[in-house]
């Protein structure tokens, strides 16, 4: 009796997949173009619907970091903590698998985060 | 900086209070148990003193008048709701949900409003109608202001459903993969981006809330606006899923006064 939830959402994020087909038959140069359009990995960490970092992580060093999140970690000296980007990488895309009881979500596995926008993520965290 | 949370699946109802209740000693210390009403707001006194003001003068008084009409106006066949409760619905909302061994169901407040209409020949509302329901809600479970919960587990039936209820709470839904737990247990009394998180003990004795001071939701209704939140999609109000969640979210909240209906942010 105790059911299941019946099905998740797994939304679209239209941008992302319009950006696939995008590169598949476009040039090297409209690829350029569309990409300066995609969200920055800031703009992602920021956002509160494709990325939203900033519920559970504080930015003290970004003066635009607006958030009084305190459940996790501040992001400061990213780049000397975590000197390896795959260390980060696994952390984003499933930190389940270094705590497996852990509430951050797995932002990859779960497809929330494509793989290209958490390297971008990665790269704003280093600027932290 | 994280306090463990040792819940063993066969504790007691009472101990899982306890825990619940030493979790958040331990993690926003200094609380006295009956400010818990209050809810993330019992942290602020920037929104405690805002929502007082606001409750002087309720925007929503409109709705709970209304509730009380539809609460006093007697069916067809002459009967009233308070005909249908003990104490005439006075001190009775606080034994809600309750767990009726012939049914062999959990009961909320609001289905027991709706059998009422049923048994008198009347049509049942929607749950989550804020017009009708909604308002019956409001004024009704407003005659149980003061009375302290008490929710009873007293058969093993019983404790069936509150185990379904707390195994809910517990697991992890939707696409961001978080529990009811996670945010309201565990994180209870900190910062989820801009909004303090308040903890399960309080969350269940002050609905239905009025968010903005306009939008009505039942306690139903919220459960569903987080698991929307996370990326799950929501039981239905009335579903045995958000019932038996209910029981066992209710029960934690034994002793605490109610307060119906409330301003929330
Ligand atoms: C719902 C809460 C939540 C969200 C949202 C969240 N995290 Fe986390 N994160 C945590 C918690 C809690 C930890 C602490 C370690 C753990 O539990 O895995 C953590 C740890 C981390 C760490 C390791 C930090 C350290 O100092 O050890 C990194 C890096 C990180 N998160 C990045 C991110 C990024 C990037 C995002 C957004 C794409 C994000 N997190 C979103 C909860 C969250
Ligand atoms: C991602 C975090 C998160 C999760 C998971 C979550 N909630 Fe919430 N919940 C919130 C936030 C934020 C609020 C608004 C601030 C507050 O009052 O806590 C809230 C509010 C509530 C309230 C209203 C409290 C009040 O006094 O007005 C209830 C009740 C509630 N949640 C129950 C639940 C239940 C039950 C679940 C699981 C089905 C759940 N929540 C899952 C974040 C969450």
């Amino acid at each position: 009796m105790s059911k299941k939830p019946r099905q998740f959402h797994l939304p679209t994020f239209g941008l992302m997949i319009t950006s696939l087909l995008f590169s598949a038959s476009f040039s090297a140069e409209s690829l350029n173009a569309e990409s300066e359009l995609l969200p920055s990995g800031r703009e992602l960490a920021h956002s509160y619907d494709h990325g939203n970092c900033l519920a559970c992580h504080s930015a003290p060093t970004d003066k635009n970091a607006i958030t009084r999140a305190n459940i996790a970690p501040p992001f400061v000296d990213m780049k000397r903590r975590f000197p390896s980007k795959d260390e980060l990488f696994k952390q984003i895309w499933d930190a389940r698998a270094t705590y497996p009881e852990t509430i951050m979500p797995p932002f990859g596995a779960h497809s929330i985060l494509s793989e290209p926008e958490i390297r971008r993520i990665i790269d704003y965290l280093y600027t932290l | 900086m994280f306090a463990s949370i040792n819940m063993q699946a066969l504790s007691s109802p009472e101990e899982d209070r306890m825990i619940f209740l030493s979790t958040f000693a331990a993690n926003i210390p200094g609380i006295p148990v009956p400010q818990y009403t209050h809810g993330s707001m019992m942290l602020s006194e920037d929104a405690l003193n805002q929502y007082n003001s606001i409750m002087d003068f309720p925007p929503f008084q409109g709705v709970i008048d209304k509730g009380q009409k539809i609460w006093e106006t007697p069916f067809k066949n002459g009967s009233t709701f308070a005909d249908c409760f003990d104490n005439g619905g006075v001190d009775i909302a606080g034994k809600f949900p309750l767990y009726n061994e012939e049914l062999k169901q959990v009961i909320t407040f609001e289905m027991a409003l709706n059998t009422c209409l049923e048994q008198n020949g009347e049509m049942p509302m929607a749950l989550i109608d804020p017009e009708t329901m909604g308002a019956l809600s409001a004024y009704a479970r407003g005659l149980s202001d003061g009375m302290l919960m008490e929710i009873q587990v007293a058969s093993e039936a019983a404790l069936e459903k509150y185990a379904l209820g707390k195994s809910f709470y517990f697991r992890r839904i939707g696409q961001y993969n978080l529990a009811c737990a996670s945010c309201h247990l565990t994180n209870g009394g900190r910062y989820f981006r801009d909004e303090l998180l308040s903890p399960t003990i309080g969350q269940a004795v002050h609905f239905p809330v009025f968010r903005g001071g306009e939008r009505l939701y039942t306690l139903q209704m919220r459960y569903q606006r987080c698991m929307e939140a996370v990326g799950a999609v929501p039981f239905e109000s009335g579903s045995e899923a958000l019932n038996n969640l209910e029981y066992f979210h209710s029960y934690l909240n034994n002793g605490l006064p109610l307060k119906s209906a409330v301003y929330r942010r």
